[in-house]
């Protein structure tokens, strides 16, 4: 059977995952959600600095308007308290519609910029906004190189 | 949503024919026999809430005494209509029951609200997200105790908090989250666990609540005010009490119930009107955590918006977060092999033997859960099914993950031994699981989990739990939880 398996490694030539970086969220403002922007170690040879940064910049911008306490959210907010909480219900809330906008600006980046790179961005609301998962993919025949499990990964500096 | 995009980004391309070999066939039938069988993420649950009407409507595991809420409220207001209100039409006017009516159906809604909303619960790590905390914290930590409760201080608006590592959940719990141990649960923003209403009142259904005990006060208060008019206009022309009690007995039973809840509903109000004002939880109060008692002198709230108006406004109508838990969307291993094509799947498990062999070669370079066997074809949902089904084997659902999950299983299991067979012992033991776990749910997750505990919690670190059922559940959760979805 190992032998086997060696025949098919040999065979195959595709990417497997190697590792996954997790960005952690920012709490220096409080519970709002936001990303640590500190470039995680591990992704420095699969990634320019700025492009990733760039990413979670704008991916906080899109959550800090999905939070935004302002004149829309407060009718909204109003309306749903005079309705008896019904609306939510009926209505996609003004969080979910950035959500949606948030879900395609990632496509989006995967396609564009990760993908290539081949890494995977992977929607925060899917690990329940705790991290931003960042996939990395190697090609199998240097899976060896990428576990540079460092102690010190990205998510190490919480502050 | 996001399945089939990925997979038209995948940056491999599984093109390359794989020759099948022999063994997995059989499993391959089987997988395609389970592909029918799939299984909503409520139906994996890990905390011990209840769901219904496939999975829309959420409870806590103990209702508590909801039924009695219900129950005392519909028969108060119920005597109120029937006994009260046509004496109080004749002689006063029709807006009685109008008012009666309107905070009637407000208090029913948002209690049923409050009572079947998810209050914020969050979803519990993946094995992935585990296993990284797990590295940043202690690179070397032992299996043999439990370490020391872990905590992290992050500074929010320059005060300086605890963030503490949640056993079961295997994460930092954000500010304000606080594990619920009656649902099992971390929620965010964490008020308290209500029985009354047989449920957590949390970030998402905090502003229910709220319009809950305000509207009950003032129904209990209304209705109070009504009887005793009612009683006092009967009582007129010197017949008296008993007169007047006689001829309308329920509205005794009125005045009972309502003047023993129109005090305590009315406290309850106006403690939660201060904590709303100052942007406190019930928890954080009782633990005096911002009040200084903890022994710093400085220790102000640092959420506080330092205006009452702003804190009104930002917990009663501030915007509606999302729910974590995606309770009726799909568990996505088999969703995965509901949407991807045959092919997708025969790739998948000679690929995870190769990274079997791998693995063993490298296998003190992987150290724990860092890394999944499974050849993600791009899609994020599969890749995370796929990694705690690696770590643990008996908790899969179904045999496309159970395939990564016996090479990895047996990888992860690498600490103690990874013996080839062993994945076959563990697939053997989920299949008889599965078909059980099919009727049953949840329930019959444990006995599949109970074989492989011991080499899990050998091979896992520390904080995997201090005892036999958390593990259970963390074993659990993780596959289960690893892959939330908006909903």
């Amino acid at each position: 059977m190992a032998t086997e398996f060696h025949n098919l490694q040999e065979l195959r030539h595709s990417a497997s995952l190697a590792t996954k970086v997790f960005i952690q969220r920012d709490y220096s403002e409080g519970t709002v959600c936001r990303f640590q922007t500190k470039f995680p170690s591990e992704l420095d040879s699969r990634i320019e600095r700025t492009l990733l940064e760039d990413t979670v910049k704008t991916l906080n911008t899109y959550y800090a308007e999905a939070e935004k306490m302002g004149g829309q959210s407060y009718m909204e907010g109003c309306l749903a308290c005079a309705t008896a909480y019904i609306i939510f219900l009926c209505m996609e809330t003004h969080y979910e519609k950035v959500l949606k906008k948030i879900s395609g600006y990632i496509q989006e980046q995967n396609e564009k910029i990760y993908a290539p790179r081949g890494l995977l961005l992977t929607d925060p609301i899917e690990r329940g906004m705790r991290v931003m998962e960042v996939s990395v993919f190697e090609d199998r025949g240097s899976s060896g190189s990428s576990l540079s499990s460092s102690a010190t990964s990205g998510g190490s500096a919480q502050r | 949503m996001n399945n089939c995009e990925y997979q038209q980004i995948d940056p491999q391309a599984l093109s390359t024919p794989i020759p099948t070999p022999t063994l997995p066939q059989p499993t391959v039938v089987v997988e395609k026999e389970k592909r029918e069988k799939a299984r909503k993420k409520w139906e994996v649950f890990p905390g011990k809430n209840r769901f219904y009407c496939d999975g829309r409507i959420i409870v806590a595991g103990q209702s508590g005494v909801l039924p009695l809420t219900i129950g005392l409220i519909l028969v108060t207001t119920g005597l109120f209509f029937v006994f009260d209100c046509p004496f109080l039409v004749k002689h006063l006017t029709v807006f009685i029951p109008a008012i009666g009516g309107v905070l009637f159906v407000f208090v029913v809604i948002s209690l049923l609200q409050t009572s079947f909303t998810d209050p914020g619960i969050l979803p519990r790590a993946t094995p992935d997200e585990a296993a990284d905390i797990e590295r940043q914290i202690d690179s070397s930590g032992s299996s043999s105790y439990r370490p020391p409760p872990r905590t992290k201080e992050v500074m929010i608006n320059q005060q300086v908090v605890k963030l503490k590592y949640c056993f079961t959940c295997k994460m930092f719990r954000p500010p304000r989250t606080s594990h619920c141990s009656l649902c099992d649960n971390c929620v965010e923003r964490f008020d308290h666990h209500c029985p009354w209403v047989g449920n957590c009142v949390g970030k998402r259904n905090y502003r229910f609540f709220y319009t809950f005990i305000v509207s009950l006060s003032f129904l209990t208060a209304f209705i109070f005010g009504c009887v005793a008019t009612h009683l006092a206009l009967r009582a007129q022309g010197g017949r008296g009490l008993m007169f007047a009690l006689q001829e309308s007995p329920a509205s005794a039973v009125e005045l009972v119930i309502c003047f023993f809840s129109v005090w305590s509903i009315l406290g309850l109000s106006g403690f939660h009107t201060y904590l709303v004002a100052s942007n406190l939880t019930t928890n954080e109060d009782i633990k005096g955590s911002w009040s200084g008692k903890s022994g710093a002198e400085d220790t102000v709230n640092p959420y506080s918006y330092n205006t009452i108006i702003t804190n009104c406004c930002s917990v009663l109508c501030g915007p509606m977060p999302p729910s974590l838990i995606d309770r009726r969307g799909f568990v996505p291993v088999e969703a995965s092999s509901q949407t991807s094509a045959t092919e997708m799947e025969l790739p998948m498990l000679p690929v995870k033997k190769e990274t079997n062999v791998c693995a063993q070669g490298t296998k003190d370079l992987l150290g724990s859960a860092s890394r999944s066997p499974c050849p993600t074809t791009g899609k994020p949902q599969p890749v995370a099914a796929a990694d705690p089904a690696v770590t643990f084997n008996p908790a899969l659902i179904s045999d496309p993950a159970a395939m990564p999950s016996l090479t990895c299983g047996g990888r992860h299991h690498s600490h103690t031994t990874s013996p080839p067979d062993e994945p076959r012992h563990h697939h053997h033991h989920h299949n008889r699981h599965h078909r059980t776990r099919s009727r049953r749910g949840r329930g019959s997750k444990r006995p599949a989990l109970h074989i492989s505990n011991p080499a899990y919690n050998a091979s896992l670190s520390p904080p995997s739990s201090p005892g036999p059922r958390p593990s259970h559940t963390g074993a659990r959760d993780p596959r289960r939880d690893s892959i939330v979805a908006l909903h």
